[in-house]
């Protein structure tokens, strides 16, 4: 088993990822050290490591996803684990059988992580307590996505040198969005000045308490902004519930050439996709000289290759 | 057993009543309170039962009882209800019509009651739904119902939207002398949502529930009642600014009366903790300053009567992610120890405490007991107020689970229940 050569006091020890909310600035750290390191393995030709070779990791998906599945599929095959993906439709949760009755059923078959994405807040947590095997919280209702928070993170720093200081504004549907919370815990605790900028309707009650800085505007809200994060817009909620329409959000909060002059001239792009392009943010600036939408993906699977082998380090050394 | 003249001896007796609050001796005679005093007396072979140190109340009476019987006696039968009830020293409590079917014809009033004769150790009183299925639109037959024994009007857990027909439930209700206990919750407001909205459920990325929800068909409800001039009974409310209001309602009318379930006087927002399901309810915990307004309120009588609100519900429909679980706790079994923390904090005098939980809503709903007046049923309980003891889930009486306090400590305990001049609970010695 791979042992952590690492001789420096920081360590992330812990069975879990279940959020960001539990963990400490240099839990964080060390995540984010171990993710960059794993950036160069998928930039190899041989990009196969045989770390967790014997392993397997069970993608547990209550929510449809294309891209996070994806990702850690990757990440768990480069670092040779053996991957399974269970999706909602075809598994036995849609005739009726409930959530901790699955866990039971799969902490049966034996695997060592399992990889999980469900529509309600705290489930997977939930989840992660009647199984014996380590759990990533793939994103939880609109509670936390971790591993994107940690992605977005690690794509930041490699631009920008470092985290304390810089300004970031998250816009857009800050209500449903997982992706945010994760986002503004982990910012916070890293001495980045996080912005929350979007429509009152779409902004959850005492926010401002979470520790941000509350913009109604694009354009207080971008002022000077090291990074703008745009945050996807569920189409379900665009039709006259929440917002008017889709023309008036893009008028007023979608991002396009005359809004991110607002931002520092070197200001990123970031966007967790899947895009809506013309809604909350224009075609050329997402394929602009400012986006680091595609080396998020990149990141995101390099984050998660990290997360994977510290925690099954950890289950090694646990035992 | 009843036919044997009883005689509980040197116990602290509290009946709010008669304004008594000292050491009395209670005689029992054919079930019925025949005495209560120092001196006097006794009838020959007499039983005596030391209670010295310790309580004696009328018993409770709760009146929000949720109960599975007829269509979910999965989660709870009127027979498991009752043994929970007298575990809990409650000697009668009102059932929700919110059954399958519900309680809106005389024929299903009918069948709880003689369910309730049949296998019921304490009283069971039903309600009856204000219209027919709970559909909010025809009113159900309110004067058969109550010569068929219905006690109360409630729609259960839901509101009713039209104001017009609510105007015509409390007018109509007024003429036969019931009164229409509701909840208060506006469906479109709380929506999706459920917890008390605020930084707790924005951290925790669930959907919240604004105070407004409640707090806006309650002053609607008010207002209807004061035009109508019917009985209304604010079922269960929560939050701070609904107690306001009743405050200012209640000055200027005598048929407005309020309850509040002893959950959201013990616990708060903060206690739901890790996703706890257990502690989702409906009206959900609120704040903690709420919780400290609904203290004070029940102190000054603003809030006449305490509830249980107990509302089982078996292990799947709980043990689920938050948000997709059932709302309610069970609570019959621990309404009486909950409430003496606010006894022992000093928040809540003895007697205002026994009032709501027994006194006042006889009162309210116009049932026998909640006195030890000579002549009243001999419906009371002897309670060890300093008694510690843990909740433990295998010591559960009551057939679901769910309980808010689970590993929860308690100081006050009901050591035997008595309906009718019967015991139907003694503590076991074991578990004391």
């Amino acid at each position: 088993m791979a042992s952590i050569t690492d001789p420096s006091p920081i360590s992330y020890n812990r069975q879990h990822l279940l959020g960001i909310a539990d963990l400490s600035p240099l839990e964080i750290q060390y995540l984010l050290d171990r993710a960059a390191e794993a950036v160069s393995v998928s930039r190899q030709v041989e990009k196969k490591k045989s770390v967790l070779r014997g392993r397997t990791q069970i993608n547990l998906f209550f929510e449809a996803s294309t891209r996070t599945q994806s990702s850690f599929e990757l990440a768990g095959k480069r670092l040779g684990a053996d991957v399974m993906n269970m999706s909602v439709a075809s598994s036995s949760v849609k005739k009726g059988e409930t959530l901790i009755d699955t866990a039971m059923t799969l902490n049966a078959m034996q695997p060592d992580l399992l990889v999980v994405r469900h529509q309600s807040a705290g489930a997977v947590e939930l989840l992660a307590n009647k199984v014996g095997c380590s759990v990533i919280n793939a994103g939880d209702g609109a509670h936390e996505h971790p591993t994107q928070a940690l992605l977005d993170a690690l794509t930041i720093q490699r631009s920008k040198g470092s985290l304390p200081g810089l300004i970031v504004a998250i816009c857009g549907d800050i209500l449903h969005s997982r992706v945010a919370r994760s986002n503004i815990m982990l910012l916070n605790a890293m001495g980045v000045l996080v912005r929350v900028v979007g429509p009152s309707t779409l902004l959850p009650a005492g926010i401002e308490k979470l520790g941000v800085e509350v913009h109604r505007d694009m354009k207080s809200g971008l002022k000077d902004a090291d990074v703008v994060m745009m945050l996807r817009l569920q189409r379900e909620r665009m039709a006259g519930a929440l917002i008017p329409s889709v023309r008036e959000y893009f008028k007023f909060y979608g991002l396009d050439r005359e809004k991110l002059k607002y931002a520092k001239p070197d200001a990123l792009v970031m966007h967790p996709g899947p895009m809506n392009r013309g809604v909350e943010i224009a075609s050329e600036i997402a394929d602009g000289p400012q986006s680091v939408i595609e080396a998020q993906v990149e990141m995101g699977v390099a984050t998660r290759m990290a997360v994977i082998e510290t925690l099954m380090e950890n289950r090694g050394s646990n035992g | 057993m009843a036919d044997q003249p009883l005689l509980i001896k040197g116990a602290q007796v509290v009946d709010p009543s008669q304004g008594l609050e000292e050491e009395a001796d209670l005689l029992v005679i054919d079930g019925k309170v025949a005495a209560i005093g120092k001196e006097f007396e006794l009838p020959e072979n007499t039983k005596t039962i030391d209670a010295r140190h310790k309580h004696v109340f009328p018993g409770l009476i709760d009146a929000r009882v949720y109960v599975g019987e007829p269509g979910g006696e999965h989660r709870e039968t009127i027979a498991s209800a009752s043994k929970a009830a007298a575990a809990g020293g409650v000697t009668g409590f009102i059932m929700m019509p919110e059954t399958d079917p519900v309680i809106d014809d005389v024929a299903l009033v009918d069948f709880v009651r003689r369910a309730a004769r049949d296998h019921a150790s304490v009283r069971v009183y039903p309600a009856a739904s204000v219209t027919k299925g709970f559909h909010g639109k025809e009113l159900t037959e309110f004067g058969l119902l109550k010569e068929a024994g219905a006690v109360m009007l409630t729609e259960g857990k839901r509101s009713i939207a039209n104001n017009l027909a609510f105007r015509r439930a409390l007018t109509y209700a007024r003429d036969f002398d019931m009164v229409i206990a509701k909840e208060t919750i506006d469906p479109d407001l709380s929506s999706n949502g459920v917890m008390n909205e605020g930084l707790i459920a924005t951290h925790m990325g669930l959907p919240g529930i604004p105070k407004e929800a409640e707090i806006i068909p309650l002053e609607r409800d008010l207002r209807l009642a004061q035009l109508t001039g019917g009985h209304y009974h604010a079922a269960k409310i929560s939050t701070a600014q609904s107690a306001e209001i009743l405050r200012t309602y209640k000055r200027t009318s005598k048929s407005i009366t309020c309850g509040i379930s002893i959950n959201h006087l013990t616990l708060n927002e903060n206690d739901i903790g890790r996703y706890r399901t257990y502690l989702r309810l409906q009206p959900p915990l609120r704040s903690e300053d709420d919780r400290q307004a609904m203290i004070a309120a029940l102190a000054d009588g603003i809030i006449d009567i305490i509830v249980s609100s107990h509302d089982p519900h078996d292990v799947d429909e709980k043990r689920r992610p938050f948000a997709e679980a059932a709302d309610g706790a069970i609570g019959l079994e621990t309404v009486f120890s909950a409430a003496m923390r606010l006894y022992h904090n000093g928040e809540v005098e003895l007697a205002r405490l026994i009032d709501a939980l027994s006194t006042k809503p006889a009162e309210i709903f116009g049932l026998p007991g909640g006195t030890l007046k000579p002549g009243s049923p001999a419906d009371f309980v002897i309670a060890d107020l300093d008694m510690p003891w843990v909740l433990r889930e295998e010591n559960i009486v009551s057939q679901s689970k769910n309980t808010p306090f689970e590993g929860e400590r308690f100081t006050g305990r009901i050591i035997t229940t008595f309906v009718g001049g019967n015991p139907v609970f003694q503590l076991d010695e074991a578990d004391a």
